[in-house]
């Protein structure tokens, strides 16, 4: 067996198709006096053959996979490929190896870059410069028409074009050598929905054309010539995948209750008004947090009342009365808006941000409550601030809250009594003084994100310590421990709204711990839901116990695998 | 000559799509000198390797530059793209 990344689940077995990319790369197709025409009947050539083929895909696969074609194209135009060339050529150089030269420089370029999604843009350039290498040469194309049966495709590194016009009938899935979770390629299959493992070391090595292998895109791994015991596992596991997806989505409009009965509340997490439709869809009982920061991004001035108004109403009325929490103003930190003309500061995760720069303008905070108040008529709205580290600022921002009802009462509008008021904890600080923090308020969200960098202070974007990043560190439990404890003692409800509420391995741990809500990104809901149906609460509350009196994350986690 | 800054908002930033709708959108102004610039490196926002090259994400503040008969109108029409996401629909979590 084989191991490799990830990349699209599901499971398949069958002949394996080897893809080899070889091109015979000697010299320039025939006899061509003029490379430069010869250049120029490539590009020409090879701009028609990604028209075909992005209408082919929009078709058979969608408007998204097609899309990959648009920046291909672009680049058959880009001045800084076209001109290099020409240029290369002019001094003598062959066309393919101008081609091959210049591609490569462009190459290098984005395989330097930093972030994983735009590294793999060199695949486009590899592929544009294959492309017109083939037409230079006069190689043949793959077909994947004359494919039979199905097959999986096993490859080096299959190309964004090699991938968008495969047939999902005729590929059962594929396995590459290279490659990583954000390529073209991972991408594709989890569109289509087929088996993918990727970055498979020595994958080539090991597999001749014709043999058998299995593939299981979960766990990531790769079966030779299998047996038929394997085969059989295999199978046995995508049945039961099948009958869990079905399950999911029968589970839409059931309650989050475990075998003993204690129920929570399972809410989305939501940036965008356009959102809400598919929050509904995943069963959320509620939003656990909007974001409003995408009001205010993208633009050049502040958005004005009425504005924000409309933007909170819409996602108010949206959920059609069932609670919807929104965040005010969380700027700063990575969360840069030009126009607010932030200072540039050393550290800006500890800097001007959120709750403390809306109290330092209340001019502009108010403008946000007073728009909030208006849209609270709407639905059931709950207010809740951001970074909280002081008991005067909760009192300050409720005080301003409180102003901005009487200013639009004594303009004449129409007011709910009173809006619930919460607040996010997310630093240590305010964790530990949750038990006065809870008279002020009616809730607290756990802002989990940045409460474990906070806590553990790591910077969970910096890769040389990401590891260090552990939702289960018994030092967070015992934060949220303690928040918790604290609310419920002044009855009042704890939500959680940062990625550990959608995580499964979190989940018996903060049930057992009393979270109230948890809320996550739509897509993870129905999951969560399975999985605390399976649960006892009272399990989960001994297991919480356990967690709490060891020392590691490690641990933590041999003691939650050892619930099931 | 107009210039104004922006941030992206959408999830995986200047990648292949979102640079391509970019490009079409510049090139429709063949006019109008139009560039963008990040941390006070300048490129041409009409070539699909240099905005992709930038290595912009989401957060990213750019400055986009124009100078022609178009200037304000392109200011504009890119402008209004990244503010509404390039239309991306949300695959990104919290």
């Amino acid at each position: 067996m084989l191991t490799g990344i990830a990349a699209s689940p599901g499971i398949a077995v069958g002949k394996v198709l080897l893809v080899s990319p070889e091109l015979d790369r000697q010299e320039t197709h025939g006899v061509q006096d003029d490379q430069q025409a010869a250049f120029q009947q490539a590009l020409t050539a090879s701009k028609n053959e990604l028209m075909a083929l992005r209408q082919r895909v929009s078709v058979q696969t969608g408007e998204a996979a097609a899309a990959v074609f648009d920046a291909q194209m672009l680049m058959l135009d880009d001045p800084n490929l076209v001109n290099p060339v020409c240029q290369a050529i002019d001094d003598g150089v062959d066309a393919v190896q101008a081609v091959e030269k210049i591609t490569q420089t462009l190459t290098a370029l984005f395989a330097g870059m930093e972030n994983s999604y735009m590294r793999e843009r060199a695949a486009d350039i590899n592929d544009i410069s294959r492309r017109l290498i083939r037409h230079l040469t006069g190689s043949p194309q793959l077909d994947w028409t004359e494919m039979n049966d199905p097959v999986i495709l096993v490859a080096q590194d299959l190309t964004p074009s090699d991938t968008a016009q495969l047939d999902p009938c005729k590929v059962l899935g594929f396995a590459t050598q290279s490659g990583g979770k954000t390529s073209h390629s991972a991408i594709l299959a989890r569109t289509l929905e087929i088996p993918a493992v990727v970055g498979v070391p020595g994958l080539l090595a090991e597999i001749k054309g014709g043999d058998v292998i299995g593939i299981d895109g979960e766990a990531g791994e790769v079966f030779i010539n299998p047996d038929p015991a394997v085969v059989n596992r295999l199978q046995q596991k995508a049945a039961i995948a099948a009958r869990l997806r079905e399950e999911l989505t029968l589970l839409r409009d059931h309650p989050a209750i475990t075998q003993d009965g204690h129920r929570v509340e399972l809410a989305a997490n939501v940036g965008h008004p356009k959102d809400i439709p598919m929050a509904l869809a995943h069963g959320a009982e509620g939003v656990g947090l909007y974001r409003t920061e995408f009001i205010f991004m993208g633009r050049t001035q502040l958005p004005d009342e009425e504005e924000q108004y409309q933007a909170y109403r819409t996602v108010v009325a949206g959920m059609k009365g069932k609670p919807v929490i929104i965040r005010t103003l969380d700027v700063g930190g990575d969360k840069q808006i030009p126009y607010l003309n932030m200072p540039s500061e050393a550290n800006p995760f500890l800097g001007w941000r959120a709750l403390r720069m809306c109290l330092d303008r209340p001019e502009l905070f108010k403008t946000q409550l007073r728009a909030l108040w208006r849209a609270g008529c709407h639905g059931m709205l709950k207010i809740m601030f951001p970074m909280v580290s002081q008991l005067a600022e909760v009192r300050l921002a409720k005080e301003l809250l409180a102003q901005a009802r009487e200013e639009l009462l004594s303009e004449g509008y129409q007011l709910p009594e009173r809006i619930p008021v919460g607040i996010m904890i997310e630093i240590p600080a305010a964790a530990l003084i949750a038990d006065q923090l809870a008279r002020e308020v009616d809730f607290f969200s756990i802002g989990s994100n940045d409460l474990i960098q906070y806590t553990i202070g790591v910077d969970r974007m910096n890769q040389q310590i990401s590891r260090l990043y552990q939702p289960l560190h018994p030092g967070v439990l015992r934060l949220i421990a303690m928040v918790i404890e604290a609310a419920h003692r002044q009855d009042k409800w704890v939500g959680m709204c940062g990625e550990m509420a959608g995580e499964l391995q979190c989940v018996p741990i903060l049930l057992g711990l009393g979270l109230d809500e948890f809320s996550m990104s739509s897509g993870n809901i129905l999951q969560v839901k399975h999985r605390i149906q399976t649960l006892s609460a009272e399990h989960c509350r001994n297991l919480a116990a356990k967690c709490l009196a060891v020392g590691e994350a490690e641990e933590v986690r041999r003691l939650v695998e050892s619930l099931k | 000559m107009v210039k104004m800054d922006i941030t992206l908002t959408n999830a995986t930033g200047l990648h292949a799509r979102p640079a391509a709708q970019f490009v079409h959108a510049a090139n429709r102004y063949k006019d109008t000198i139009v560039k963008v610039s990040k941390n006070g490196k300048e490129i041409d926002a009409k070539s699909i390797i240099s905005i992709m090259g930038l290595g912009a994400t989401q957060g990213t503040v750019l400055t986009l530059i124009a100078d022609g008969p178009d200037e304000t109108e392109v200011i504009r029409v890119l402008a209004d793209l990244v503010e509404n996401g390039f239309g991306e629909g949300a695959e990104a979590g919290c």
